[in-house]
């Protein structure tokens, strides 16, 4: 099969990536919403999982999607974790509001 | 312009869209879905790349399981009906600047490095098959895998332990 | 053996004073002070021996006790020289230091800390011992500073007085800045000369070309360290302040042994003196000024130890006028016999206030001739001596000073003869008003009237002899004294045969201390003259009762700005300080503060600045290649 990246080229891939990376951090210091902010974070991490693919194509190497393969793993812990705190904190103080959560304040 | 070209462009305004309004929408439901969109965008990705293996698994764990979960946790708290209040303006302000900067400084770097191949060349074998994949995960990086097991393992168990209900003091 | 001897010599009175500190509490009064008495006796006894041994053969001793110093080149061991200048000062101080410690154990008998001045006593005793064995400048110096330790302990003996406590400041402040002096000198020599051992001093000052400029500088510089100590101009009102301590303690310290160390000094070190003509000249000068002025001032005083204490240091200005005139013999002569009439006077005004029971002031005593009588012969017989009366020993030692001034230079002479003019006068005066005529004093204290106990008068009784017959050791004739110091000094002093200039200027000489007694004798016992109370002092007589303010005009120029500068250093510059250094701690908790608004634990604020750092750093790696 012909290379795909002959007919898009890499930097095309990498525009889209790093865009969808950004407009995760955005998410991240924009909503208040503790779930919209893991929902970015998620978006963050496919941005990665996407270029590493991209770039797995471009050294024709298994390597690159490996490393996806693990990446995802650990997503998917990390979702399960940091929802379960979420609930915690939810049951705590009534509210998702990141902004409550001041505890640490000084 | 190659069919493919056009397709490729339409999958990442797909992904793009879906992702900004992941994070505009104010309804947390909406979001959800969005993000699933998202997700399923990205398979198509993966698919013109030929990962075959990985389009599924990203199919299967994100869109199938993380986002499953998302949406029951939003359900848990009875998020529906959305009311939240902005951060200040300044902070958004902040926020918008900031992904411009972030933004640009990546963009920037990524294209004035220099690529190693000024052609792309395919080498004609096979390199991202599941039988590629498999042995590549099994042979060099067994430890890694192994260890993830035990990830998911400990993630299990402080998810069970986190979310117990305190029966005492309440 | 000889090493023993030496160690036994040095270290015994220190055994006294070890004793005294830690039993002489524990002890009765009168062993405490027998304890004393006996170790300085033990160290008087060795001196005899050493000195018989050096008169009949004539080898000075010098032992090494330890190496000290060793650096590069510059050597230096703690070692005894036992020779003819050393020996002849250990005789007398530990001769009449076992007389004082003697007449002590009864003067000080109903002081409740008895063992504590025999302590100070046995210590100072150890110390002058080692200054004046010493072999070299620097052991001296441990026995200089020691003796000016000793002495600031024992003028502030009654500590409970400020006064005496303020006194003894200013004896111990003002040896100090003498002591400056003699440092500066000893780092100039031996920087010079790589040693400080008087005999390789001696032969490297003979060997070559020396730096006479430099080596001017270091005589100069021993000279002020003199001056300190001995009490000359300008460093000299320590030593009226310093009556303050106990009789016993005025007499030892402040007229027959510590003031003299100076002399001693300047006589060690004759050699460098003699290639320093300027210097001499310097000395010569302040010697006789001093014993000018402090004449002068003696002449109205009233307290009985005040009258002496001037008068020690007018014969002291005596003493440097013949050093710096070269005749290092005629002025160790004359400390000598005024070591012994000195004491006898110091001792004799003792058993007089100790009649009184404290009274010191002259015009409350009178007619004091009948009741103790063996004081006051004594006494006379010491005033005769200071007079220069033939044939007592004052006269002899006094005479060769004047002799020596005359060949030099006239108006020194001249300075000299009225020194000496006055001092017949005003001691004559001192023993009118406390010997003769009628008894001015209380009735109680008129009851009480009584001869001193034993203890006090022997020491009286050998020391007025010795101011009797002291004058033998040097007659014009037999010059034991000087054939004895040969071998110590370099210049060689030719010796006067008695020709008519001599006689002419012994005649003069006697004539003006019998004109002096004339004087003192019309006025006080003719006229029956008492002198007024203090506040009726009037006129040109006021400036000279009160020292010529010359203790104000320190006070003005030195202590007064001092104490503004401490003044001001405490009331301003230590708190700035303190203000200055606390505020870094303000500081910093200010930073710390405004650190704190940081940490807000708004998680939103955490992650902008993640991010932002984040660029920042792919930023700097990324152009930083």
């Amino acid at each position: 099969m012909n290379n795909i990246l002959n007919q898009i080229g890499i930097e095309n891939y990498i525009f889209l990536s790093v865009l969808l990376f950004c407009i995760g951090v955005f998410g991240v210091l924009y909503r208040r919403n503790a779930i919209i902010v893991f929902m970015s974070i998620e978006i963050m991490l496919n941005a990665v999982n996407l270029l590493f693919v991209a770039f797995s194509t471009y050294h024709q190497d298994a390597e690159g999607q490996v490393f996806v393969f693990f990446s995802m793993a650990v997503a998917a812990a990390e979702v399960a974790v940091g929802l379960a705190i979420l609930v915690s904190v939810y049951r705590n103080l009534g509210s998702i509001d990141i902004d409550n959560l001041k505890n640490l304040k000084g | 312009m190659s069919p493919i070209t056009l397709i490729f462009y339409f999958l990442s305004a797909i992904t793009l869209a879906s992702a900004f309004l992941t994070i505009y929408s104010k309804n947390p439901i909406h979001s959800a879905i969005y993000l699933v969109i998202c997700m399923v965008s990205i398979v198509g990705h993966y698919l013109m790349f030929n990962a075959q293996f990985l389009a599924l698994v990203q199919l299967i764990v994100y869109a199938g399981a993380i986002m499953v979960l998302f949406l029951f946790t939003i359900m848990l708290m009875n998020l529906n009906k959305e009311d939240e209040v902005h951060k200040p303006r300044i902070t958004r302000l902040g926020a918008i600047v900031v992904f411009v900067i972030t933004s640009i400084i990546l963009v920037s770097i990524f294209i004035h490095s220099k690529t190693i191949m000024g052609d792309y060349d395919t080498s004609g074998e096979d390199f991202q098959s599941i039988r590629k994949l498999g042995q590549v995960l099994l042979n060099e990086y067994m430890v890694p895998f192994e260890f993830a097991s035990i990830l998911l393992l400990v993630a299990m168990i402080g998810v069970v332990l986190l979310s117990k209900k305190e029966k005492t003091e309440k | 053996m000889e090493t023993n001897l030496a160690l036994v010599l040095l270290l015994s009175p220190f055994v006294g004073f070890l004793f005294n500190i830690f039993f002489g509490k524990k002890v009765s009064r009168t062993v405490s002070g027998a304890i004393g008495t006996f170790t300085v006796v033990v160290s008087f006894l060795m001196s005899i021996c050493f000195f018989a041994q050096l008169n009949q053969n004539g080898k000075a001793i010098e032992l090494s006790l330890f190496d000290w110093i060793s650096v590069h080149n510059f050597k230096l061991d703690f070692g005894i020289l036992l020779d003819q200048l050393s020996l002849l000062w250990l005789l007398f101080v530990t001769g009449i230091g076992s007389l004082i410690h003697l007449y002590s154990i009864s003067y000080m008998h109903d002081d409740e800390h008895m063992h504590k001045f025999f302590a100070y006593l046995n210590l100072f005793v150890f110390f002058m011992i080692t200054l004046v064995v010493g072999s070299n400048l620097l052991v001296m110096f441990i026995g200089w500073e020691g003796v000016g330790l000793c002495s600031y302990l024992l003028i502030g003996f009654w500590y409970k007085n400020q006064d005496y406590n303020d006194a003894a400041k200013k004896a111990f402040i003002m040896n100090r800045i003498g002591d400056l002096g003699f440092l500066i000198g000893m780092f100039i020599l031996a920087t010079m000369f790589s040693t400080l051992n008087y005999s390789e001093l001696k032969h490297a000052v003979a060997a070559g070309d020396v730096n006479t400029a430099l080596l001017g500088v270091a005589a100069l510089c021993l000279f002020i360290g003199a001056t300190g100590k001995s009490a000359q101009l300008p460093l000299y009102t320590w030593l009226p302040d310093a009556m303050a301590g106990p009789t016993p303690v005025s007499a030892l310290i402040h007229a027959a042994t510590m003031v003299t160390a100076g002399i001693f000094m300047i006589t060690r070190m004759n050699f460098v003196f003699d290639l320093t003509p300027e210097i001499q000249n310097i000395i010569a000068i302040v010697g006789a000024a001093t014993a000018l002025v402090a004449a002068s001032i003696g002449l109205l005083q009233n307290d009985i130890k005040k009258v002496l204490a001037y008068s020690t240091v007018s014969q002291l200005g005596l003493m440097f006028l013949a050093l710096g005139l070269g005749a290092y013999n005629v002025a160790v002569f004359h400390v000598i016999t005024h070591a012994f009439f000195k004491a006898c006077l110091f001792l004799g005004s003792g058993s007089v206030i100790h009649g009184l029971h404290g009274e010191q002031d002259m015009r409350k005593m009178g007619g004091l001739r009948k009741a103790m009588p063996i004081t006051y012969i004594t006494m006379l017989i010491s005033t005769l001596a200071i007079s220069g009366i033939f044939p007592f020993a004052g006269f002899w030692s006094k005479d060769e000073i004047l002799m020596v001034a005359f060949e030099h230079n006239k108006v020194l002479w001249v300075v000299a003869s009225i020194a000496s003019i006055m001092t017949a006068f005003y001691m004559f005066r001192l023993m009118y008003l406390t010997f003769f005529k009628d008894f001015r004093g209380t009735e109680e204290q008129k009851h009480h009237l009584h001869e001193s106990p034993s203890l006090i008068t022997i020491p009286l009784i050998i020391l007025a002899l010795l101011a009797l017959v002291g004058g033998a050791i040097n007659l014009p004739g037999s010059t034991w004294l000087n054939h004895f110091l040969e071998p110590i000094l370099v210049a060689k002093h030719e010796e006067h045969a008695l020709g008519s200039n001599e006689y002419m200027l012994m005649g003069i000489a006697l004539a003006g201390a019998l004109v002096g007694i004339a004087m003192a004798y019309a006025k006080y016992i003719k006229q029956s003259f008492v002198p007024k109370e203090d506040a009726a002092i009037t006129g040109f007589n006021k400036t000279i009762y009160n020292k010529y303010y010359v203790d104000e005009f320190y006070t003005f120029l030195i202590v007064t700005p001092i104490n503004g500068l401490a003044n001001f250093f405490r009331t301003t510059l230590e708190p700035a300080l303190g203000k200055a250094v606390f505020s870094l701690g303000s500081a910093a908790n200010g930073l710390g503060t405004q650190g704190k608004k940081l940490q807000n634990g708004n998680i939103g604020l955490y992650l902008f600045v993640f991010v932002i750092g984040v660029c920042a750093i792919i930023t700097y790696l990324f152009i930083a290649q």
